[in-house]
């Protein structure tokens, strides 16, 4: 997570970039950055100085297996001329695109200064490329200064069908401290206007454990948020980023650091009451109602594939279209003008490449499964491990086992998840579980081959 | 002790090199080079030792307390008497460790043999140098063994120090003759007066005998080699008798095996005679003799009264013990009474960091203690660190030498445990004496403390102090004193501002930190040496730490009663701050028997999940958790508790340092 307080204001550079895509390095001040999940996917986009170069959307497919010879030659150049970014692609071959897109997220630096006929373009340009379902969740993150209902209603008339806003606090006091530009009135008024717009479809993030924050004050927060908010709330703890201004008043006395328990409490006591108010508690820090879960982020989570568009944007996905069939690790340069450069020079930002293991994968999706509430089904990780079901990994005597009968943890008949209590110290169970995994996959010596996300698929051929 | 780094070594070393009739010239130093010759040892030339009779030998130390100008001094006599060439260049040319020079200390004993000549007489002068701290006062008595005299070399600055009151008395016991220097006259605030006067009370030498000298600057160093020769008695001893030769030294050569230093006591010794260890009955074959100038310069022979060394086909340093007699094959003499044998003070547990390091560690420690014979090595292993060593050291400035030569001149790096000292206990079980074979055991690891019930008594170790240090410090030197158990056993003015006070401590409470203490408290005036002083009857006790209940055997302590309480509840204290917490209460607990007598809480963790993991930024997320993963293989686990395997050294050191 990206702590903003060391933005400079009024620059026009989105001060939440790092809420919304948490991969991005955010000290970099950029153009754009767009990241588009296929996958069983999602794309992601984000801009920086959106208004001065609209040009990364971000997205995320949710598309269905490209035929085998779904290549992507053609849609390249429509990418190119929809706007000025393009997909991640291998450099020098065909650029490999889904079939279709489930999902897309404008999101990194403040997308909401972007002009609405920038997301119309890029959605466009997706929409021209694979298939974009008329359904489409496309998310749009936005910030209280820059989201009057006149601009949400342009968003909403360009695609959008989504908002999430970067309320933070609803306190003033405590909106300062952050370095925010935005007042508590504002925000409120930002979500009231995204809610007649987003029914049900805009969710807040909200940050606890600030310097001084008392449980009585949390508490009072959460009160104010349930009267305001719709049926989606991100709640993330503060984590003071070395190198920002409120780290550094932290570590110098100024501000007292928040005590583990009090942060453990909060937690708590915000999982209680919003769990109270019907909302479910999906993800560590995504609390949903109504089944208003967010389901691009779910596809991360889930270990789906997805293409990162924009500076220092990840991807996860199967190339299938260059005859591959192993789960890449890509992510495009990080820098935003080299990251322009590169795109407008050779088609694509695309600076690293790697294939997942076998383990790497299971490790992954370990990693990231554990952290929603309904864990990892057996069947998602027969998907990755085809010949070592979850029982025969983690169901003999081991570290999980041990967690089991502690009361961290869960494997039964539908999957592997974490317990209320163990969702709060999963840090501490991923070591251990990851240690067995090696461990039981070392020893049987016959790691589950192939890219196995695709067999999930269909065993269809897929770009990205 | 001084850390300042010295400057490298460059000297060449010149020999005259005498004609065969004429007896030898003494070459001064600014003699063109040509009749110089490289400090390399393997010379052709020979020199013919026959021509220094008993009577033109002198054989001497300097001892000087630390930093007082011993080794700068030695530097000058070699200078002087053209034994090393006269340049900028020679700054503790004896001192020939990296160590020894990084730290202003001599640890290993060196010897060189000066020709000059006085009043028309060539004489063989031989230094025996002697290492320079309160550790290393069995090397120091090693060297004056084979000596009739010492220059007692005394800062006319910092006056009589606690080591040069130790080192006097080492001098005095062996009947030796001693040369009062007053050295560093030359700064500023230079007092040799006052330093005469002490050196009058303290060792009733009368004031005219002092001389002052700056070696630095070398004022006054001939009269010091003048004074050397007359009052000094040459070694009482003859050629004629059959061969007596006491190995004083020995050092390790990877091509020639075992160089042994031996100091004549009778007879005579070249290339090719047979000789016999009294001690091991070895016999040996003669390769090599010579005389350290200060490096080996082969001799045809060597005569009574003369030091030098023998390369005799030995394998190991143990052929060549410290204190043994060597004698002609089949003519056998009365062996010189042995030295002091080595006892080490200080024990440590060392380990490699990483246990596929274990054989290099070990060929790095043979090697080292080749060198290094006064250090002890039994084989031990630890649950946490694995298979390593029990060292013994003279003492912790010894321990630290060590390690720090096994890092530079082995490149290694290791895990060292609290040091402990030697306790003993005095057996009543039958049963354990029969399994022992002995009443009294000395128990060198925690491990091995038998219990109270088969016990008649525990005895620890004490030393005699001696801490010299201005007297506006006593009130606060005598309550730190008071702290470590020591009982004072004399208080001596020895000028109007200067104190001695004499304590017995016991050996444990001064092991560890004492000396950083003295000196922080005295604002570094107060200095501090000691001497073996036996065993007492002492309270000890086995402390455990518990973790949940379960023990943490590389934890225990052995302590006096006293001390129990306190010791445990800082221990306690710095392992809460150093074990990571964990899913559960951690109970960090000292105790006595199943008497619980400090506890700590680590309460486990509520909540650390991260709160942001969203697709992108998921690779440098797997990386730290692979890492953590990975670390799980390198975590001690006591009873359910997870421990970092650096955790209790860090708690350990902690310790030190505090």
């Amino acid at each position: 997570m990206h702590w903003p307080g060391d933005a400079p204001p009024g620059n026009g550079v989105a001060r939440d970039e790092g809420m919304a895509v948490p991969h991005t390095p955010r000290a970099r001040s950029g153009p754009t950055a767009a990241s588009a999940a296929p996958t069983a996917t999602s794309t992601r986009t984000w801009c920086r100085r959106w208004t001065r170069r609209p040009c990364a959307p971000a997205w995320c497919g949710r598309h269905r297996p490209c035929s085998a010879s779904a290549r992507c030659t053609g849609a390249c150049a429509g990418w190119a001329q929809g706007g000025c970014w393009a997909l991640p692609c291998p450099p020098a071959a065909s650029h490999p695109l889904p079939h279709s897109v489930t999902s897309v997220f404008f999101g990194g630096g403040t997308p909401s200064l972007a002009s609405p006929g920038t997301v119309a373009a890029v959605l466009e340009a997706v929409a021209g490329a694979a298939h974009l379902p008329a359904g489409a969740e496309v998310t749009l993150e936005a910030n209280p200064s820059s989201a009057s209902a006149s601009v949400l209603d342009g968003f909403r008339a360009a695609g959008v069908n989504r908002l999430s806003i970067g309320v933070q606090s609803l306190d003033d006091a405590e909106l300062r401290m952050l370095g925010r530009e935005h007042t508590a009135a504002e925000a409120r008024k930002a979500v009231e206007a995204a809610r007649g717009l987003f029914p049900g479809r805009t969710s807040i993030d909200l940050l606890f454990g600030l310097p001084g924050q008392s449980r009585d004050a949390w508490a009072q927060r959460l009160e104010a948020t349930l009267r305001l908010c719709d049926d989606h709330i991100s709640l993330y703890q503060l984590t003071l980023e070395r190198g920002t201004a409120l780290a550094a008043q932290v570590r110098a006395g100024a501000l007292p650091a928040p005590p583990q328990d009090l942060l453990a409490d909060m937690y708590h006591t915000a999982r209680n009451v919003l769990g109270a108010a019907g909302f479910r508690h999906y993800e560590v820090s995504n609390f949903a109602r109504k089944g208003a879960l967010s389901t691009h982020n779910l596809s991360y989570w889930r270990a789906e594939q997805y293409i990162g568009v924009g500076p220092g944007a990840h991807g996860r996905f199967v190339l299938r279209a260059e005859g591959g069939c192993s789960r890449e690790a890509r992510v495009q340069t990080p820098e935003p003008v080299a990251w322009m450069r590169e795109v407008q020079s050779q088609g694509h930002g695309t600076r690293s490449r790697a294939v997942l293991s076998p383990l790497e994968q299971l490790e992954e999706l370990l990693t990231l499964g554990l952290r929603t509430d309904e864990g990892i089904t057996h069947e998602r990780w027969g998907h990755f491990s085809p010949q070592l079901n979850l029982q025969a990994v983690f169901g003999e005597p081991g570290e999980a086992r041990a967690l089991q009968q502690e009361g961290w943890l869960v494997l039964d008949s539908g999957g592997l998840r974490c317990t209320w209590a163990g969702l709060a110290v999963l840090d501490s169970l991923l070591p251990a579980l990851l240690w067995q995994l090696q461990r039981v996959l070392g020893a049987a010596r016959c790691p589950p081959r192939g890219a196995p996300a695709e067999e999930r698929a269909g065993g269809g051929a897929r770009g990205l | 002790m001084a850390l300042a780094g010295r400057a490298a070594l460059r000297w060449g070393a010149r020999l005259p090199s005498p004609g065969p009739a004429a007896a030898p010239l003494c070459r001064p130093a600014w003699l063109p080079a040509a009749c110089g010759r490289p400090y390399s040892s393997r010379g052709k030339e020979e020199i013919d030792m026959s021509t220094y009779p008993v009577e033109s030998i002198r054989n001497f130390s300097i001892i000087a307390h630390v930093d007082h100008g011993k080794s700068t001094l030695a530097d000058r006599l070699l200078e002087i008497t053209g034994t090393i060439s006269k340049t900028d260049h020679n700054k503790q040319v004896l001192d020939k460790l990296q160590v020894e020079r990084e730290r202003g200390i001599t640890v290993k004993a060196q010897s060189a043999s000066l020709f000059y000549n006085h009043e028309g007489i060539n004489y063989l002068l031989s230094l025996i140098d002697t290492p320079g701290h309160v550790d290393f006062s069995y090397e120091v008595s090693r060297s004056l063994s084979a000596c009739q005299g010492v220059i007692l070399v005394v800062d006319a600055n910092e006056g009589i120090q606690a080591q040069t009151v130790a080192n006097f008395y080492l001098a005095f016991e062996a009947q030796l003759s001693i040369i009062p220097v007053i050295n560093k006259i030359d700064l500023k605030n230079a007092d040799p007066e006052r330093v005469e006067k002490q050196i009058e009370k303290l060792f009733d030498i009368p004031t005219d005998e002092c001389i002052r000298i700056s070696a630095k600057q070398g004022t006054n160093v001939e009269k010091v080699l003048q004074k050397v020769i007359e009052k000094i008695p040459p070694p009482q001893c003859n050629t004629a008798d059959p061969l007596k030769a006491l190995v004083f030294d020995s050092t390790f050569d990877h091509y020639r095996g075992v160089v042994a230093n031996i100091a004549l006591f009778g007879g005579e010794i070249a290339k090719g005679h047979k000789i016999v260890s009294a001690h091991t009955k070895k016999r040996y074959e003669v390769n090599e003799v010579g005389i350290l100038t200060p490096n080996e310069q082969p001799t045809h022979k060597l005569y009574a009264g003369q030091v030098g060394y023998l390369i005799a086909g030995m394998k190991e340093v143990t052929e060549a013990q410290i204190g043994d007699t060597l004698f002609l094959y089949k003519q056998p003499v009365e062996p010189l009474p042995g030295f002091k044998s080595v006892k080490p003070m200080v024990f440590a547990g060392m380990y490699p960091v990483d246990q596929t390091e274990y054989n290099n560690l070990k060929s790095a420690l043979e090697r080292l203690t080749l060198n290094d014979s006064s250090v002890t090595v039994h084989r031990d292993s630890s649950l946490a660190l694995g298979a390593g060593w029990r060292l013994g050291f003279l003492g912790l400035l010894h321990m630290e030498v060590f390690n720090q030569r096994l890092e530079q001149e082995y490149n290694m790096s290791v895990i060292l445990t609290a040091p402990t000292v030697p306790y003993k206990a005095v057996l009543s079980s039958a049963k354990l004496i029969k399994e022992y074979g002995k009443d009294q055991i000395t128990i060198i690891n925690p491990a091995q403390f038998p219990d109270k019930l088969s016990v008649s008594e525990y005895l620890e170790p004490i030393v005699l102090g001696t801490i010299v240090t201005p007297h506006e410090y006593i009130g606060k030197i005598i309550t730190l004193c008071q702290d470590r158990r020591a009982v004072q056993k004399d208080l001596l003015y020895i000028d109007e501002n200067r104190v001695m006070l004499k304590y017995l401590f016991p050996l444990n409470e001064i092991v560890v930190d004492f000396y950083d203490a003295l000196k922080s408290l005295s604002s570094g005036y107060a200095s501090f040496d000691y001497e073996d002083a036996g065993y007492q009857s002492a309270d000890l006790i086995k402390m455990d730490i518990l973790l949940n209940g379960n023990p943490v055997e590389e934890l225990a302590t052995i302590i006096h009663k006293d001390k129990a309480y306190a010791a445990g509840k800082l221990l306690c204290e710095h392992l809460k701050e150093t074990i990571p917490r964990q899913l559960f209460e951690i109970a960090i607990q000292a105790a006595i028997g199943k008497k619980i007598i400090a506890r700590e809480t680590l309460k486990p963790y509520r909540k650390n999940v991260v709160a942001k993991c969203y697709g992108g930024d998921i690779t440098r997320r797997m990386k730290l958790l692979r890492r953590q993963a990975e670390g799980k293989r390198l975590m001690r686990k006591i009873g359910n508790v997870e421990v970092p395997r650096d955790a209790f050294i860090r708690v350990l050191k902690r310790e030190t340092d505090k």
